[in-house]
């Protein structure tokens, strides 16, 4: 197996040198860049395997980033990675086409598993995200009418998303539902593909809604 | 859940198109944005209703900022973050298109000669656009600081290619009148032109009255929020100094830094909610307190919340049990904890992967279990599972129903 190309994204200085640190040897670091047109120009110009994306970062955000690159290089995988805990900004960039959210507390091994599931064309959901993504729909299902069938989750879904917000690994959640691993990441990605699909109208809502509880 | 005593359609600022009037309204009235549009350009077929309707409830329809935490706020100015959602590209089509038939429809009605006037239908088409077109720029310019962006080319194009538009119709509409005696026409100029000042500037001078409220408002808002940054501060160096002399000990230096970091996180991030107020928050303070006791660190997660009644209360104080449990007895470096509550119970998961136990065994020599945890939340209706097995972690699943709020308030819940 080759070695995954990785750009990391990130404005903070001190940030970016420790995860290289943590990755380098394991992994090829392509670059760094430190905002949106730095990073666009950096992908554009390597096209990595994955990109460390900061949530927010000057010149627009993640969000930015992926908005201006994902037509582009659809290949390229993006992964997000943030200290803030918005739930709305979160949501934000992974519907505009991230593939997993962890925080940056996260040990070196466990960033190293979600940057090869990642590349490998999984979602790396953490708890937080899960918690975040069960929020999110089941706002959406209090206001919506019936005929939004295809934005809401399955029970099986459901079930999956609340084992990983529970703190389950993957193994784990597919030996307490005795489905393989597989089938779990299989439900995983159709949550994201809900998640990026599922109109804007409700998502917002659940947003505003949500600053009211 | 949201409770608030009586529901204000407002056009959202963030996500609109012209107004923000079908958005709001559609917010309001719990339909797709799409079926107010069409209704709109339904009710413009009959005499020009949905225009004024429209043009109506702009006015009257406060424009809504949305409301972020301080961490966020800042992360906007600073322009990290990105304008948060864009209306998509297949809003705008369909709307154009919307607009586009209800503009066919609206022409071939004028083509039976059913309509207005012809002499008024041109113009006031024109001024309706116009008219658009200067009130949207106003609505941006009070988004912003209005003070400091009344300048700008853009802003001085659009606001003058609106004018220009309303004077516009307004001369097409008197020299239509042309047979009018001189003294007539110029009449008829004037009130028009007064008219047209009247809708353009009218609605500034409401929202700048609007304006200095909100302006209040937020002075109020900003002095307090010196003050919490005042004592944050304070407590970072306290912290930093705290880390300085505990350096030897990494378990202390990682408690430090873990609080100080909830403190901030929950400052920047998080609402401003007392432990009281809420089951989330109850436990967030039970997590706090865990982690300062026991130096695990606490993860928790969650979905929904309720507020605080006495089964409630039980629930916290059973997790809180549970969480202390965990960190005493499993040997974790992590504890998690998933609170889920919806309108009908409220659930709550401590999870280690520590150590284990046989739970047959418990009832000897961990009366703390049965008593404090399952014992609590049975008592309030509820139900406690605790699965463990020696070597793989344990899971305490918590659940309570939530009590249905029609019934008078019985043991008085914290209002």
């Amino acid at each position: 197996m080759t070695t995954l190309r990785v750009a990391i994204v990130d404005d903070h200085a001190m940030f970016r040198t420790g995860v290289r640190s943590e990755v380098d040897g394991v992994l090829d670091v392509v670059g760094e860049a430190e905002d949106v047109e730095s990073a666009v120009a950096l992908i554009a110009a390597t096209t990595p395997d994955v990109v460390l994306l900061d949530v927010h970062m000057p010149g627009g955000g993640g969000i930015e980033v992926i908005r201006r690159l994902h037509v582009r290089h659809p290949d390229v995988r993006f992964l997000a990675l943030s200290v803030s805990d918005a739930a709305e900004d979160v949501i934000g960039v992974i519907r505009a086409g991230a593939r997993g959210y962890v925080t940056k507390n996260i040990s070196g091994s466990e960033l190293l598993d979600a940057i090869t599931r990642v590349a490998a064309g999984d979602a790396v959901f953490s708890p937080r995200l899960a918690g975040f993504v069960l929020d999110a729909f089941a706002g959406t299902i209090e206001v919506a009418q019936v005929d939004e069938d295809l934005d809401r989750l399955t029970a099986r879904e459901r079930e999956v998303m609340r084992l990983i917000a529970r703190g389950y690994a993957y193994k784990e959640v597919a030996t307490e539902l005795f489905i393989s691993v597989k089938t779990v990441e299989t439900h995983v990605s159709s949550v994201l593909r809900k998640l990026q699909l599922s109109s804007r109208h409700e998502l917002t809502r659940w947003a505003n809604d949500r600053r009211l509880i | 859940m949201t409770s608030y005593p009586y529901r204000r359609a407002r056009r959202p600022a963030d996500r609109r198109l012209v107004g923000g009037v079908a958005t709001g309204l559609a917010d309001h009235l719990g339909v797709p944005v799409l079926s107010v549009r069409l209704a709109f350009v339904v009710a413009t077929w009959f005499q020009g209703v949905g225009v004024v309707a429209y043009l109506l409830l702009w006015r009257l329809l406060p424009l809504q900022r949305p409301e972020l935490s301080p961490g966020l706020e800042s992360a906007t100015r600073r322009g990290l973050r990105g304008d948060g959602t864009r209306t998509g590209p297949t809003e705008i089509a369909q709307t154009v298109a919307l607009g586009a038939i209800g503009v066919g429809v609206l022409l071939l009605i004028q083509a039976t000669g059913r309509g207005l006037d012809d002499g008024l239908f041109g113009p006031l088409l024109v001024a309706v656009v116009g008219v658009a077109v200067v009130w949207r720029q106003l609505d941006d310019v009070a988004w912003g600081r209005w003070m400091r962006e009344t300048r700008g080319w853009a802003f001085a194009s659009r606001v003058a290619a609106g004018t220009g538009l309303v004077a516009l119709a307004a001369i097409y509409l008197v020299t239509k009148e042309g047979g009018w005696g001189a003294a007539v026409s110029l009449a008829s100029a004037l009130v028009i032109a007064v008219l047209g000042l009247g809708l353009i500037l009218g609605p500034w001078i409401v929202r700048l009255m609007g304006d200095l409220s909100d302006e209040r408002r937020e002075r109020v808002r900003s002095q307090e929020r010196a003050d919490v940054a005042a004592h944050l501060h304070d407590s970072v160096l306290q912290t930093l100094a705290l880390l300085q002399k505990n350096a030897h000990d990494s378990a202390a230096v990682a408690t430090l830094a873990r609080r100080q970091e909830r403190e901030l996180r929950d400052w920047l991030y998080g609402n401003d909610e007392r432990p009281g107020d809420s089951l989330l928050a109850a436990l967030r303070s039970a997590a706090a307190d865990v982690e300062d006791a026991h130096h695990v660190p606490v993860e928790l997660i969650s979905v929904g919340d309720v507020p605080l009644d006495d089964d409630m209360a039980a629930l916290a104080r059973a997790a809180r049990e549970a969480m202390v449990n965990a960190a005493k007895h499993a040997g974790v470096d992590r504890i998690d904890v998933y609170a889920e509550a919806d309108g009908r119970a409220a659930e709550v998961f401590v999870r280690d992967r520590g150590r284990g136990f046989d739970p047959g065994t418990i009832a000897d020599d961990r009366m703390g279990v049965r008593a404090s945890i399952v014992g609590r939340v049975e008592r309030h209706g509820g139900t406690a599972s605790i699965r463990s097995r020696p070597g793989e972690g344990t899971e305490v699943a918590l659940r309570v129903p939530v009590r249905a709020p029609e019934p008078v308030p019985t043991e008085g819940p914290p209002s």
